[in-house]
């Protein structure tokens, strides 16, 4: 146990010292976080809308002027029947359509609450959950105005579809598609790196012919990562919830749980990545396009697997970070329990017990 | 130099790589405190016969014992008792002096107090007590083999391996490195030891010629440059490897 920590102790000097990987393990994830976090919630401006007025009264043209002079909407037209709804959204200019009721007016004075409808094209599901909030929020602003010295407060209820995409696959998508990079990157490529190094160095061969125990040396170098990783995966969910107001609805204990497991599988691909390549350039080579690429293009992260070609579908399969995604999704994004993820997260420990005996195996034959 | 214990015994050692001999059938012995030369060229077979004796790789047949340990089931025994010190400069760049020197001692099991003492006098020994705290990327090369060596027998292993330890240094730096490998086997430290420079091999106590996978030769230096009628070592390998 003692050499165990001499191990541990000495790989912290090498992270710590080297500038190059600390910014690595702490910049990046911050900066990946805010990145895509910001790409993606940007701010809107200049949406075009089509606004489908069945009461054309005093009130509606209230609104529909102060959503118009908000800045972030322009009209692209204006509609008189149902059926344009769908014409115009097809034409793909128009973002959202904005729907009043017949007799408008007249519902909020006598009923003291009146409807709107709100139809948006979630196909650009970001986007679409923003333009929707905005709209919202000047209805709400506009009736706020309206209640001041009111004793019955009177209601303007709008009612929300998004049409092409009612789930809004996408939005959120990025703080479980980032924590699978930052996690795969730290714990899979740094790892497979730190190791490769010792072996181009020619200190992995001092340490073989030392007594440690070969499982001890790569148990020493991973630990610091595991630990490290950690630390990471917190940061992420903190700043996703009180930077993006990602929301963690299930258990918390259940998510980083997910997250440990798989950054024990990560790890043992990173081990596994290093028991074949004998540089730190092949271990980063073959960490990009084994890991990197795969995690941003094929896991859902970015693209939607379900737009993809068969092949690629199906390459999908086997790459651990889809599972990840799927799992911190369900648990962060729709609170739900083990019970809906136990096939995932059954998948990544398979994952993890197979890379870690193939790396024995590897290890095994390199020795003989 | 006398003493004739047997500290390496080789029988009939044979490795096989698939259809490729390594090592065909290499029988030696070295005495307990001696300088024994491993020599040969590039793919000879050096590097393979030192990872089977440091306990690496698994022989294909044939009896090796080191330090009075069997390679086959006591690995581990061996390497506790052996210091190792490889071609390629081992020691972490980006560590102080004192922090590798703690790491090594640390891997070999030396409780704080061991490592202290130790570090204290081999440092002494260098004159490099100064310099403890500068990291070894800001050392000369020279040094860094030296400190390297040192590192090898900080845990006072019964045999040291030295493979190639002075490639790429300059003469004068040569000569000390041979100064501290001779106090090293003065202090009952075996030292097996590759190389490259003919003018080392007359350095040591006996030397032995590796060709093909297999020891053409074994004997003490002088004995070797008779037998061959030769001027020098290098004659002697010249004349070996041209047969």
């Amino acid at each position: 146990m003692k050499l165990f920590w001499a191990f541990v102790k000495k790989e912290f000097f090498h992270i710590f010292r080297d500038k190059q990987t600390l910014l690595i393990l702490f910049g990046l994830p911050v900066a990946l976080i805010l990145i895509f976090g910001y790409v993606i919630s940007n701010e809107i401006k200049d949406v075009q809308i089509a606004i489908f007025d069945q009461s054309k009264d005093a009130t509606t043209q209230k609104i529909t002027n102060k959503i118009l002079s908000s800045g972030y909407f322009i009209l692209n037209m204006d509609i008189d029947n149902a059926n344009e709804i769908e014409a115009v959204f097809r034409k793909g200019k128009v973002r959202e359509v904005i729907i009043f009721e017949p007799d408008f007016a007249n519902n909020l004075e006598k009923n003291g609450t009146a409807n709107i409808q709100i139809i948006a094209d979630a196909s650009d599901a970001n986007t679409a959950n923003l333009v929707v909030n905005y709209t919202k929020a000047i209805i709400y602003d506009y009736l706020k105005e309206l209640n001041v010295n009111k004793k019955q407060p009177l209601q303007i209820e709008p009612q929300v579809r998004m049409i092409y995409n009612e789930e809004l696959k996408g939005s959120y998508m990025f703080v479980p598609g980032t924590m699978a990079l930052i996690l795969m990157l730290v714990s899979a490529i740094m790892t497979s790196i730190s190791i490769a190094r010792e072996k181009e160095l020619g200190t992995m061969e001092v340490l073989l012919v030392s007594p440690l125990k070969p499982v001890l040396i790569i148990l020493g170098k991973v630990t610091p990562y595991v630990a490290l990783s950690f630390i990471n995966t917190i940061t992420i969910i903190l700043l996703g919830y009180f930077v993006f107001g990602v929301p963690v609805k299930g258990s918390v204990a259940l998510l980083i749980g997910e997250c440990m497991l798989f950054i024990l599988m990560a790890l043992s691909l990173g081990i596994l990545i290093s028991t074949v390549s004998k540089t730190q350039e092949t271990a980063m080579f073959v960490s990009m396009f084994t890991l990197l690429l795969p995690t941003i293009l094929l896991s859902g992260f970015i693209f939607p697997v379900e737009n993809m070609p068969d092949i690629l579908q199906w390459l999908s399969h086997i790459v651990p970070p889809k599972y990840f995604i799927i799992i911190i999704k369900n648990i962060m994004l729709k609170g739900t329990g083990m019970l809906f993820v136990w096939k995932e997260t059954l998948v990544l420990f398979g994952m993890m017990v197979f890379f870690i005996l193939l790396s024995v195996r590897k290890f095994k034959i390199r020795l003989e | 130099m006398k003493q004739t214990k047997n500290i390496i015994e080789v029988k009939n050692l044979v490795k096989k790589f698939g259809r490729f001999v390594a090592n065909d059938n290499l029988n030696f012995e070295v005495k307990k405190g001696e300088i024994f030369g491993f020599l040969g060229a590039n793919g000879a077979g050096k590097t393979t016969a030192i990872k089977i004796l440091c306990g690496l790789w698994r022989p294909t047949s044939g009896e090796i014992n080191v330090a009075g340990y069997d390679v086959y089931k006591q690995t581990n025994e061996i390497k506790k008792h052996i210091g190792y010190m490889s071609q390629k400069f081992s020691m972490y760049e980006d560590l102080t002096i004192k922090e590798n020197f703690r790491f090594y001692g640390g891997i070999y099991g030396l409780s704080s107090l061991q490592i202290k003492k130790k570090t204290k006098e081999l440092l002494q020994r260098l004159g490099l007590e100064e310099s403890q705290n500068k990291l070894l990327n800001a050392i000369p090369l020279g040094w860094k083999q030296k400190l390297a060596f040192s590192v090898a027998i900080m845990h006072e292993p019964k045999i040291v391996f030295l493979d190639e330890p002075t490639g790429g240094v300059d003469p004068i730096t040569r000569r000390q490195f041979w100064d501290m490998i001779y106090e090293t086997a003065n202090s009952g430290i075996t030292v097996f030891v590759t190389t490259h420079y003919m003018d080392e091999a007359e350095y040591c106590d006996r030397v032995s010629i590796m060709v093909d996978g297999k020891i053409e030769a074994l004997d003490t230096p002088e004995k070797l440059k008779k037998d061959f009628s030769a001027e020098s070592m290098n004659d002697v390998f010249l004349k070996l490897a041209r047969k």
